[in-house]
């Protein structure tokens, strides 16, 4: 299988993302003007038949997350693009907004076509400040010509898009923090229910999705030779983004067919391993993510052999750490990141985070004991079990998994040393 | 009110809760149901009078079928529900919880003022938490005691946001938040400025919800220990009307019972030389203020006029709405009042020397220790009273000599100002002050004897009430409001002046004092409804249940006072107000 494919990156360096005109030149809002004459409902459809999961991570079906936000009952509904794009190691939602930002803008206006929304919110991280003046020429661009505002192609459609950058926390990538973010709020995420989907941003109904989910939906409105379908197999049917950081000569943001295995993804489109030095441990899916050790390089990229191999797909980061970096060090680094981005909120994502970095550090200066590691294993699961949100349930991913891949590293010795 | 039929509307839900199967309303949460089997979910930051917030994830349960364990508090039952309370991944959950707690907590439990009656504790307790494995991550943090009302120990922060709550939802304030992320997240005032120097007004409703000994009232009652124990000091003690119904509940009685008798043995024994009752001043109070409201209704006055009884009230005003205070009451609050009298009128008749008094007020409310403390409350350097105890200080009190409160006689109120109306008794509860000054208001213009003296409409527990009064051809529109978070929509109209009211009574706290900030912890909006009916059965069981009937108060203008707004009554009774923009000092 070939793992050269261009379906969401097709348009990349096709035309001058700073002209709408250019943009249209090479068939931009096609799609739009196509979906327009759609019944909504047959976009979910051919969504769903395609089996398209939500790319920020959780890995939702997309069709049914429109179809139910059309379904809820609901004035002045809303969609929302999170490109926070938190995750760290993850960076293939920059390079679809910055080398194709219509065709985002395009995905927006259909998005609140099928869900019946009049506005949608594009929150976008602090770091991508640079971007802002692309999005915001690209929204002016599409007001003028009549693809937001009222009316919309004389389909008595209303729909405006408004841009609102974060405040580099990493939690306001979690939906409901999200959007207290942009209700100037303090990113902080709040206890569901209710859920966004019948109460989010201004307490209206409002459809979350990520850049990468929604940058997919025009391309399929107008897949005629049907590429996405063709690629991938089973429950991962389709391209995906993904970003390749560490270790490796060629880092980078690739669309890959579903189904490259993880071997061809570092090796071929990577480059391999800087001075060809032995992999430690590959994480998958940002500091949220779970690792794995090498003997996962076989292992095709899709969402089901992923988790049999003990990882998920989660942000499409990947990350490679060579030999010359200690599991133990990896994890202190990866643990710093959360001791820093706990909102604070719940107790066991606060304290927990705290004394997991604690006895991270007893073990790497080897005075760690048996019960050390007893008691991190359990902080570690009741965080996941019990914590308010995401950030607090899948911040000790990566520790239980190498828990689980490098036993030995935990190891004590039965000696209290 | 929800009637039966309404009741039976409601679908139920089947579900089990540790294989238990049973039945509750659609729309009821997984820690209420289980209340129902009498399975007790721990829980620190729950509480029931407020918006659930999921913070503390202690009520976390497993229900079958999810992946991860889900907060009891905050979810709602569904038909089919499997709920297991008691695994070991529950077990474990709770523990560490405690344990996470614990290791970021100030555990000097036994000199903490919530020793024996913090939640932390009992849980811990509770959960057999011997030693906890973690070690301490306690930053060092020390008391913030800087005002005459509330100490904050940051130390014993559990971070559950009930505090904050009471303060933005209660009352509007939200001088209290949540600052920082992750471990460095406290709860702090702006600017980490002291309490006092920021939107707050005192009124410890965040105390009464604090879980541990985070937020607390400043402790006086050494101080009155001491004076206790000085021969030379003549030491005089009022207790205001809310109290009486309320000091039950920290001795095992029931919730609302009225202690009145046993209250007034605890003060005798404690060896206070007078005991006196507030109800006195709040009678005064009424005259005062009654007369200053004919005043101004007669003669072109500012009305609205607004009562001001309510120190957290008076604190609002001054800090939130300082172009209002001309339509505050100048009248001081009963206790002032009291204390007034107590320094001037009784030292005369009761040939003892000013400077050898000490008047010990009890009161529901932490806002109070601030007011005693204003200037204007005092004369050549003598203040009206001297010390405030919170009505949880006064229990420490009565634990402290060891008296076993329950058992105590009943005994009766020294005089001459021991002896109170109803009116001065239903002060405690919101709209009560409105009811007494309507009473006597009513007489004094018409001449005539009111026939039903009962105000319905301006009781109960509603937010605002409003009724209209006919007093001798001229309607009297009135207004009752409590909580600050009503009291700013009222305060919007006044502002405006699109009030379409001529007297306003407002209360800071949730019911009226019977509901203030120093009352014991535990305090809950159900538990306030029954001190309020408490109130309204002292008041039916009087004789006098008018203020300008009380034959001490009619003895007082006589001898002493004068009339009503008289030069001595407006020297000694009542105060002025003025605009705080910034912070108090105190030495």
């Amino acid at each position: 299988m070939s793992n050269q494919v261009k379906f969401l990156t097709k348009n990349f360096g096709q035309y001058d993302t700073s002209s709408i005109g250019s943009y249209m030149d090479i068939g931009g809002f096609e799609a739009l003007r196509k979906a327009v004459t759609m019944d909504p409902e047959k976009i979910c459809d051919m969504i769903t038949e395609v089996k398209v999961r939500g790319r920020g991570g959780a890995e939702y079906p997309l069709g049914r997350k429109w179809s139910q936000a059309r379904a809820v009952v609901g004035e002045n509904k809303i969609v929302v693009c999170n490109a926070d794009e938190g995750e760290t190691t993850t960076f293939k939602d920059r390079e679809l907004i910055q080398k194709d930002p219509f065709n985002l803008i395009e995905a927006l206006i259909i998005a609140g076509y099928v869900c019946g929304a009049t506005d949608g919110y594009i929150y976008m991280r602090a770091e991508y400040a640079c971007l802002r003046p692309l999005l915001l020429n690209a929204i002016r661009q599409a007001k003028n010509y009549g693809f937001l505002g009222e009316n919309i192609l004389g389909k008595g459609f209303d729909f405006n898009l408004h841009l609102y950058s974060g405040g580099g926390a990493y939690v306001c990538g979690e939906g409901t923090a999200l959007i207290r973010s942009i209700e100037g709020k303090a990113g902080r995420p709040r206890m569901k229910p209710p859920f966004i989907k019948v109460s989010g941003l201004f307490a209206r109904p409002t459809c979350l999705n990520n850049v990468e989910s929604l940058s997919i939906v025009p391309h399929l409105l107008v897949d005629k030779g049907r590429v996405y379908a063709s690629c991938g197999s089973g429950e991962s049917i389709g391209t995906k983004m993904i970003s390749v950081a560490g270790n490796v000569n060629n880092p980078g943001v690739f669309e890959i067919p579903f189904g490259t295995t993880v071997r061809e993804i570092i090796y071929n489109l990577a480059g391999g391993i800087q001075h060809d030095r032995e992999i430690q441990l590959i994480q998958f899916g940002g500091a949220s993510g779970k690792i794995a050790d090498a003997s996962i390089l076989d292992t095709p990229y899709t969402y089901d052999d992923l988790r049999n191999a003990g990882v998920m797909v989660g942000s499409g980061g990947i990350l490679v750490i060579d030999e010359r970096t200690s599991v133990i060090d990896f994890l202190r680094m990866n643990q710093e990141f959360f001791s820093e981005e706990s909102c604070g909120q719940c107790t066991p994502c606060r304290e927990g985070n705290l004394h997991i970095k604690i006895i991270l550090d007893k073990i790497a200066s080897h005075t760690a004991t048996q019960e050390d590691i007893r008691i991190m294993a359990t902080i570690a699961r009741v965080m996941s079990m019990s914590s308010l949100c995401g950030l607090g349930e899948t911040a000790q991913n990566t520790l239980q998994s190498a828990m689980l891949t490098f036993p030995e590293v935990f190891e004590v010795g039965g000696t209290e040393s | 009110m929800t009637t039966e039929n309404e009741v039976k509307d409601i679908p139920m839900v089947h579900l089990t809760i540790n294989n238990i199967p049973i039945e509750v309303p659609k729309g009821t949460k997984i820690m209420q149901a289980a209340q129902t089997l009498g399975i007790d979910i721990p829980h620190l930051c729950y509480h029931e009078d407020q918006r659930i917030k999921a913070h503390c994830r202690l009520c976390a349960v497993e229900v079958v079928g999810k992946r991860r364990l889900l907060a009891a508090c905050s979810t709602e039952v569904w038909e089919g529900m499997e709920v297991h309370t008691d695994t070991q991944i529950v077990r474990d959950t709770q523990v560490s919880i405690l344990q996470l707690m614990l290791a970021n907590h100030n555990k000097d439990c036994l000199s903490c003022p919530r020793n024996q009656n913090c939640d932390l504790q009992r849980l811990c307790s509770r959960f057999n938490i011997q030693h906890s494995p973690l070690p301490s991550v306690l930053k060092d943090e020390p008391r913030i005691e800087t005002n005459p009302s509330i100490v904050r120990d940051p130390s014993k922060c559990i971070r559950c946001g009930r505090c904050i709550r009471a303060c933005k939802d209660v009352q509007g304030i939200a001088a209290l938040t949540y600052a920082g992320r992750s471990s460095d997240i406290v709860v702090t005032t702006a600017f980490n400025k002291p309490m006092e120097a920021t939107d707050c007004i005192l009124c410890g409703q965040c105390s009464l919800v604090c879980p541990t000994g985070a937020i607390v009232e400043k402790d006086d009652t050494n101080k009155v220990l001491d004076a206790l124990q000085d021969p030379q000091k003549h030491v005089i003690v009022q207790v205001a009307p809310s109290v009486r119904v309320a000091l039950g509940d920290a001795f095992g009685m029931e919730e609302g019972a009225i202690v009145t008798g046993q209250m007034v043995t605890a003060l005798k024994l404690l060896g206070f030389d007078k005991v006196f009752d507030t109800n006195f001043g709040a009678d005064l109070t009424i005259m005062e203020e009654g007369a200053e409201f004919l005043d101004r209704l007669q003669n072109g006055g500012t009305l609205p006029m607004m009562t001001s009884c309510s120190p957290g009230w008076v604190n609002y005003m001054e800090k939130h709405f300082p172009n209002c205070i001309g339509h505050l009451s100048s009248a001081k609050s009963p206790m002032s009042m009291f204390g007034a009298i107590a320094k001037t009128y009784y030292p005369e008749n009761a040939g003892i020397d000013v400077k050898d008094i000490v008047t010990v007020s009890v009161m529901p409310c932490t806002a109070k220790k601030f007011e005693a403390a204003r200037p204007e409350m005092s004369r050549n350097g003598i203040p009206d009273v001297d010390i405030v105890l919170t009505t949880r200080e006064l229990i420490k009190l009565i634990k402290y000599v060891g008296l076993s409160f329950k058992n105590l006689p009943e005994s009766e109120f020294d005089n001459p100002l021991g002896l109170g109306t109803g009116a001065g008794a239903i002060f405690g509860a919101t709209g009560g002050v409105m009811e007494a000054a309507l009473r006597t208001v009513y007489e004094k213009v018409t001449g005539e004897t009111l026939e039903k003296i009962e105000f319905n409409e301006v009781r109960g527990f509603e937010g605002i009430k409003e009724a209209v009064i006919n007093v001798k051809g001229r309607e009297v529109r009135v207004c009752v409001a409590h909580t600050l978070q009503n009291a700013r929509r009222i305060m919007e109209q006044v502002k405006k002046g699109t009030s379409p009211y001529d007297f306003i009574e407002i209360m800071a706290c949730p019911g009226g004092c019977i509901g203030g900030g120093g009352q014991p912890i535990g305090t809950t909006n159900a538990i306030r409804k029954k001190r309020m009916a408490a109130l309204y059965e002292i008041d039916r069981g009087l004789p006098l249940r008018k203020s300008h009937e009380n034959p001490e108060i009619q003895t007082l203008y006589r001898d002493f006072l004068g009339e009503p707004l008289s030069q001595r009554a407006h020297e000694l009774l009542h105060t002025t107000y003025h605009k705080v923009s910034k912070p108090y000092e105190f030495d």
